[in-house]
């Protein structure tokens, strides 16, 4: 199964509190938490293919972690999506 | 499960949409606990005040709580004065420099506790300034005190088992109070517990510094603020809780918009 | 010079307005009442703001936020109006915000409050406490000069003689020469330019322009306090060259103690007077110089004895030093009482010279 990726993050892991805000944001739900933690100890967000850039996670962080950007052309990942909610 | 590599930016042909932070704050790194909403209500501020062309032309006054650490970060003109005293000193500046934004950042202690007098003295004037009042019901900078807008039944440091109106009296819901002197021009009550409220508090925001521009009178803008810590409750847990507790006594919305009112002159 | 009668406080409403006064908050209380009055009358008519403050407190803060945008502020009451002052008083010792205060006292009580200070933190106040009203208008503009000089808070302490009495003065501006360029006031432009400023007690900076955090900050400001007292101390003496009696008072009781001292060495008494015009910083090593040869020194305060514990501190041998004032209050307890009375001042000094021989 091929996903649809409109959009990708850079993500400034060792800033992360692990908050997991970002995580209940993230519309397509394509965010979900490491199983090690950054420098601080602390759990942070990884991004699964089905990102369409559109910031929710960038604007709910404290701690200024997201860096978003949108592909030019949607990009293919083949792996099957695990449950999206429709864009805000 | 397939991970994307996010630790550098995409080689796939792409544009940023959005930054670590505003441009006018100096470092993404401040020391406020995890799941804190005040970062949050900061970053639009400081958006919306780019967004409206008066990075070079504001200045801000900030009061004493967990955001008073952003004083080290605003790339804004500013100060850091006396608790509760903000609208006082922010009166002092815009008065000498009238075509400057000036704007103060409060907590809940900073403005409805110690500076309550200050804030509804500055409306009652119908100063043209705009107020930002993070509101988390806690005095959250010496680890979550109650305060005077703290709601019926929240636990605090000091009212472990719930605030109760017996013991600790009803709270002051300020926007109102504010709305109901006539030298308000802008009041909102925002939140940033989600994406859709924050682009609300942007809308707010974004209102309240035009009203200034316009010289109508004291905008307000109270934004309730998650404080897991101080709230006793899981990081990721405070969005919810802030519904269930501030959101039930502060309803959010547009509370009074003066300029939205039929002009009295139309030019 | 051109002399023009004044009642005291429009006077100095004047002074501070020639001094480019632009803005003033203030709280009636008497008798400071005055002071506010002219000034919410002659401030704006001079392109500047004048605000009748909810509080003292609401006052000396927007006075201070003025001052941190760069414009010449003050704010007034008197001592128990001050009182509600302090902390931002210490607050614009510790943060550089210039700002004068005026204190229109009641009566001389407030001395300590002028030199020690209820604020927190070690800071310090300059205090200018004028004789009569020529010598006010004159320490009005000083003060201004002082605070922009040094970004620190000044005192000017008067009283309800002071505030009251009609006098000619010359209240034109007087030139107390250059000021550095105030290249730390907040006008909002350095907004987004990595270098924006910022006015804070902890001196702490910012990300890109890290300060040297608060206890480097103070320790400075603390050196500071220590070179103004070394270089800023004014005050007036007579005839204490070969003085067995010198008579120390400060404010209008100078004035009264000076008449009352040439009175008596005009009668042969070997006596002279000393004022401090600087409450802080005390002119300690003028008065040391101008005791050395005293057989008593008498210290005439309309107060329980402030004053003299610095004059204790600042003589050779303390035993010579007595007090000759006291609490004194007309009955609305508003105003000086009836110690501040040449007769009265003169019978207190002849009392300690029974025996003395002329």
């Amino acid at each position: 199964m091929r996903t649809v990726t409109r959009g990708t993050l850079v993500i400034a892991e060792d800033r992360c509190k692990g908050c997991e805000l970002c995580i209940a944001a993230c519309p397509p739900n394509v965010l979900t938490m490491s199983r090690t933690g950054n420098r601080l100890g602390y759990l942070y967000p990884e991004l699964k293919p089905g990102c369409t850039g559109c910031t929710a996670c960038q604007q709910v962080c404290p701690d200024f972690v997201f860096e978003v950007f949108k592909f030019e052309d949607p990009v293919l990942f083949d792996t099957p999506p695990e449950g999206a909610r429709p864009c805000p | 499960m397939t991970l994307i590599d996010t630790r550098q930016p995409p080689e796939q042909a792409s544009r940023k949409v959005a930054d670590y932070k505003p441009s006018l704050l100096q470092s993404e790194e401040h020391g406020l606990c995890p799941g804190c909403g005040e970062p949050v209500a900061i970053r639009v501020v400081l958006e919306v005040i780019e967004e409206l062309g008066l990075a070079q032309n504001n200045i801000a006054v900030l009061g004493h709580g967990c955001y008073g650490g952003f004083i080290m970060l605003l790339d804004v003109d500013s100060t850091l004065c006396l608790h509760g005293r903000a609208p006082a000193t922010a009166t002092g500046i815009k008065r000498m420099r009238p075509d400057t934004a000036v704007w103060t950042l409060q907590g809940d202690g900073d403005m409805v506790n110690e500076g309550l007098a200050e804030i509804l003295h500055a409306t009652a004037r119908g100063e043209n300034i705009t107020c930002i009042l993070l509101n988390n019901g806690v005095f959250g900078d010496t680890g979550g005190q109650m305060t005077a807008a703290s709601v019926i039944g929240q636990r605090t440091k000091n009212s472990i088992d719930g605030r109760t109106a017996d013991d600790h009296g009803y709270p002051i819901a300020i926007a109102e109070l504010v709305a109901s002197l006539q030298g308000s021009a802008y009041v909102a009550r925002c939140s940033v517990h989600n994406a859709a409220s924050i682009a609300q508090t942007r809308r707010c925001v974004r209102k309240a510094f035009q009203r200034q521009t316009e010289g109508q009178g004291l905008s307000l803008v109270e934004i309730l603020t998650m404080c897991p810590t101080g709230w006793f409750v899981a990081p990721e847990a405070g969005t919810d809780y802030l519904m269930e507790s501030l959101g039930k006594t502060y309803p959010l919305g547009e509370i009074k918009d003066r300029a939205a009112a039929p002009a009295a002159t139309a030019e | 010079m051109s002399l023009t009668l004044f009642e005291g406080s429009e006077a100095i409403a004047e002074a501070a307005i020639a001094a480019g006064l632009r803005f003033y908050a203030g709280y009636p209380m008497s008798p400071a009442t005055e002071l506010l009055e002219h000034l919410a009358r002659k401030l704006p008519a001079s392109g500047g703001t004048c605000i009748n403050a909810a509080t003292e407190i609401e006052g000396v803060n927007m006075a201070m936020g003025a001052a941190a945008a760069g414009f010449r502020a003050a704010t007034g009451s008197c001592g128990q109006g001050l009182a509600l002052m302090q902390e931002a008083i210490a607050e614009s010792a510790l943060n550089e915000t210039p700002l004068v205060v005026f204190n229109m006292a009641r009566n001389q009580q407030d001395y300590f409050q002028a030199t020690r200070g209820g604020g927190w933190g070690d800071y310090r106040t300059i205090a200018l406490a004028p004789k009569d009203l020529p010598e006010a208008v004159e320490l009005t503009q000083l003060a201004f000069h002082l605070a922009d000089l040094y970004r620190v808070p000044v005192i000017v302490l008067g009283d309800n003689l002071l505030a009251r009495t009609q006098v000619s003065v010359d209240v034109g501006r007087r030139d107390f020469g250059p000021l550095p360029p105030k290249d730390w006031q907040l006008d909002g432009t350095s907004g987004g330019s990595g270098k924006s400023r910022q006015i804070w007690t902890w001196g702490a900076g910012k990300h890109n322009t890290p300060g040297p955090g608060p206890s480097v900050h103070w320790a400075r400001i603390a050196e500071k306090f220590d070179r103004i007292a070394e270089t800023e101390m004014r005050w007036e003496e007579g005839f204490v060259e070969d003085a067995e009696t010198v008579v120390v008072a400060f404010g209008t009781g100078g004035k009264f103690v000076e008449h009352v001292v040439h009175d008596l060495r005009g009668q042969g008494h070997r006596i002279g007077f000393f004022r401090p015009v600087t409450l802080w910083p005390f002119p300690g090593e003028a008065l040391e110089r101008a005791t050395a040869n005293a057989r008593r020194v008498l210290v005439f305060e309309l107060n329980a004895g402030q004053m003299i514990d610095d004059v204790r501190l600042n003589v050779r041998d303390r035993r010579i030093v007595r007090p000759i004032g006291g609490v004194s209050f007309d009955s609305s307890g508003l105003n000086l009482g009836p110690l501040m009375d040449a007769t009265v001042i003169r019978q207190r000094i002849l009392d300690t010279l029974e025996g003395a021989t002329l």
